[in-house]
């Protein structure tokens, strides 16, 4: 058993090396031989085609596939990656450094284009990949933006799918009524052909009429907090969605459809990384600091100068306005929505991620939405009890970790991007 | 002209009158006591200097200004900060965030900023953080900056307190029991710190205060106050002397 125990700690100490920068180039290597050996090495496993995600879906269909599965993740993913980043460990250092002495943008922007190509790659093998990696993306602007309320700035807001509702239909009647159907302005006035640039228009108006709305529960806020704030952020959940179902001029509860093709995977995978940077920024300013205080202790907040009312007005303006683009965004992917998306149940897979993830963590929501998304798309085939499994999951992190997998940690770019290994050698 | 000016000022907490009639005049680098059996009403005062709570009678001015019925953080901002006698420190925070969000009212970038990391907001933070870092130094905390406050000692806790006030750069500053809880050694460096705090900013302090040789010691000026109402007031030695005094805190004795 020692020499089992030395022999984990050494590997761990050598990975622990591996700057992300070489995480990245392992992930690139081991897509690319998926995107060409994929197939050939699924057959001989006799697997019927590539798994589509990382084998749990097949397991789940074919139990008795679970050993072909785990040995194709292994040859596909594990092998390739371990090999390579920890081979490559003085390069990858030395790249990074030589990086790293670029202006900070420069560096941020390379790691960021080795990650779009990965998960591009990726995505490429079926659409089926493609539409779960939106998704996922979009889960994580959800997480995130709910998190600074429920997180960072600890009230309990169950508004969160009324503000994506707004944001959905607002950008969703911007560009039907624009470039598609003129039944609802009259007729259509502008070509197609625009629809990319006046796309972020679209979203941006979602993303502010949902803000909008969170001012109907941002300013009961300044005088209640804790259940009572959750049933009023409840309740306007449930206007929101009655106001839809009954606007006959958005079709109420049959839906709207027909939204233009725009939502592509590099402009989801854009705004994904705009909102957790900004959200990323702010929590991380002083500004952004104060809803820990509002959090912690609203009374000395306010005695210390900070201006609560702004500093709630801020968090929920601005966590709904990402919610509002993660609606539009998620109406263009599926190109189609209906009010009843936006409800209950939508409210409990956002809460499941964010409490999962941990609270007042950015690395918290990105895991607990890749996390929670990837574990629902691969659990679809045993239908209800999903919905036992995922719940069940989220007891055992609550009992074991009551403020999620990682919370109360800064992301701090500058640190997750340095090499790991100073280039004489030692770390 | 007395910096700090409160007149006639009473607060009801339903049917209880728990200040009645309160007036108070500090001047500029003054120290001032107040004590009071417990339940005198002298945490209420605080509360009500500090705009957390409104009077419901009487004027208080701030440089010959009007200052009741302002919301907390203003009052904060034009240089009243305090201390809470129940250490209201922000639990999940770093000592180095406590110092740094007092200067809040301060902060010259906007939204803006605050969202997309602008060069202008990246210069004005580090102004924050090295002069917070300064201001912990000075306290003696500064190999505390970066641990959550929820795992520090109670007298370091004491300490950040004072710190986060101080880093609002008030002119009055109202220290509510400051010793509670202290054992000797930390007393004789808590004085101490308020000794220096007082000569090197150049402060008004407002001491509310049980342990009588800490308020004997530091204070030029005493109040007491018993039921809400002030029963006298003067130097040291007059209050140690005054037959009303002496009567309240034996009164507590009996009472309690
Ligand atoms: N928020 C409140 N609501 C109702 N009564 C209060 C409140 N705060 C204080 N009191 C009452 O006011 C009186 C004065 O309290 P306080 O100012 O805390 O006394 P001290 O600080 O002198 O010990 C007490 O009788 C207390 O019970
Ligand atoms: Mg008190």
């Amino acid at each position: 058993m020692p020499v089992m125990g030395r022999t984990i700690r050494n590997l761990r100490a050598s990975y622990s090396q591996v700057p992300l920068l070489g995480w990245l180039c392992g992930a690139l290597i081991a897509v690319t031989l998926e995107r060409f050996a994929g197939t050939p090495i699924a057959l001989a496993l006799g697997l019927p085609k590539i798994p589509a995600l990382f084998g749990l879906d097949i397991m789940l269909k074919k139990p008795i596939l679970v050993p072909n599965a785990i040995l194709y993740v292994f040859l596909v993913y594990g092998l390739p990656m371990g090999a390579t980043t920890r081979s490559s460990i003085s390069l990858t250092n030395r790249l990074a450094g030589r990086l790293f002495r670029f202006p900070i943008a420069i560096t941020v922007a390379v790691h960021l284009a080795l990650l779009y190509t990965t998960l591009h790659l990726w995505a490429g093998i079926s659409d089926y990949r493609a539409l779960v990696l939106k998704l996922t993306l979009i889960a994580v602007m959800l997480t995130l933006s709910l998190n600074v309320i429920n997180g960072y700035m600890g009230e309990f807001s169950c508004s969160h799918p009324g503000f994506m509702a707004l944001g959905a239909y607002c950008a969703s009647v911007f560009t039907v009524g624009l470039f598609v159907d003129d039944r609802l302005f009259g007729a259509v006035f502008l070509p197609p052909g625009l629809g990319p640039f006046l796309f972020p228009v679209a979203l941006i108006l979602g993303g502010f009429l949902a803000s909008f709305g969170a001012l109907f529960v941002a300013i009961p806020s300044f005088r209640t907090r804790g259940d009572y704030l959750a049933i009023i952020s409840l309740a306007f959940l449930f206007i929101v969605k009655s106001l839809i179902e009954n606007l006959e001029f958005v079709r109420g509860p049959r839906g709207l459809s027909g939204q233009p093709d725009l939502a592509d995977l590099p402009t989801v995978f854009l705004w994904t990384v705009l909102c957790v940077w900004s959200i990323n920024n702010f929590v991380r300013s002083t500004i952004g600091k104060a809803l820990n205080a509002v959090r912690d202790n609203e009374m000395a907040a306010g005695a210390m100068t900070v201006d609560t009312r702004r500093t709630k007005i801020v968090a929920f303006l601005f966590a709904a306005f990402w919610a509002g683009v993660a609606g539009g965004l998620f109406a263009h992917v599926l190109r189609y929505v209906n009010p009843s998306t936006f409800g209950i149940q939508n409210l409990a897979e956002v809460l499941a991620m964010v409490y999962f993830g941990g609270l007042n963590s950015v690395y918290g929501s990105i895991v607990g939405a890749v996390s929670i998304s990837l574990l629902g798309e691969a659990l679809r085939p045993l239908e209800i009890f999903k919905w036992i499994i995922i719940p069940l999951l989220l007891i055992l992190v609550m009992i074991f970790r009551p403020t999620g997998l990682i919370a109360f940690k800064d992301l701090d770019v500058t640190s997750l991007l340095r090499p790991k290994r100073k280039p004489g050698g030692e770390v | 002209m007395p910096i700090l000016r409160v007149h006639g000022m009473s607060h009801d907490f339903g049917g209880l009158r728990a200040v009645q009639d309160y007036r108070l005049e500090i001047e500029t680098g003054q120290i001032r006591g107040l004590i009071g059996p417990n339940g005198a009403g002298k945490t209420t005062i605080f509360n009500l200097l500090t705009g957390i709570y409104t009077p419901t009678a009487g004027e208080i001015l701030l440089d010959g200004r009007r200052i009741n019925g302002l919301p907390a953080h203003r009052i904060a901002s034009m240089g009243i900060s305090r201390t809470f006698q129940n250490l209201l420190l922000w639990r999940h925070m770093t000592v180095l965030e406590h110092v740094k969000l007092a200067h809040y009212s301060k902060i010259r970038y906007g939204l803006f900023g605050a969202f997309f990391g602008t060069p202008g907001r990246n210069r004005e933070e580090a102004e924050i953080e090295e002069k917070a870092l300064r201001l912990l130094d000075r306290m003696g905390i500064r190999h505390l900056a970066e641990q959550v406050v929820l795992n520090l000692p109670y007298g370091a806790q004491r300490r950040v307190e004072m710190a986060r006030a101080l880093a609002t750069e008030p002119r009055i500053l109202l220290l509510d029991e400051p010793t509670a809880g202290m054992n000797p050694e930390e007393l004789v460096q808590i004085m101490e710190i308020i000794r220096r705090v007082h000569g090197e900013f150049g402060l008004s302090i407002l001491l509310i205060e049980h342990r009588m040789k800490v308020v004997m010691e530091l204070c030029e000026i005493i109040q007491t106050l018993d039921f809400g109402a002030v029963i006298a007031e003067g130097t040291p030695e007059e209050i140690q002397n005054n037959p009303r005094v002496i009567d309240a805190y034996l009164g507590q004795e009996r009472r309690g």
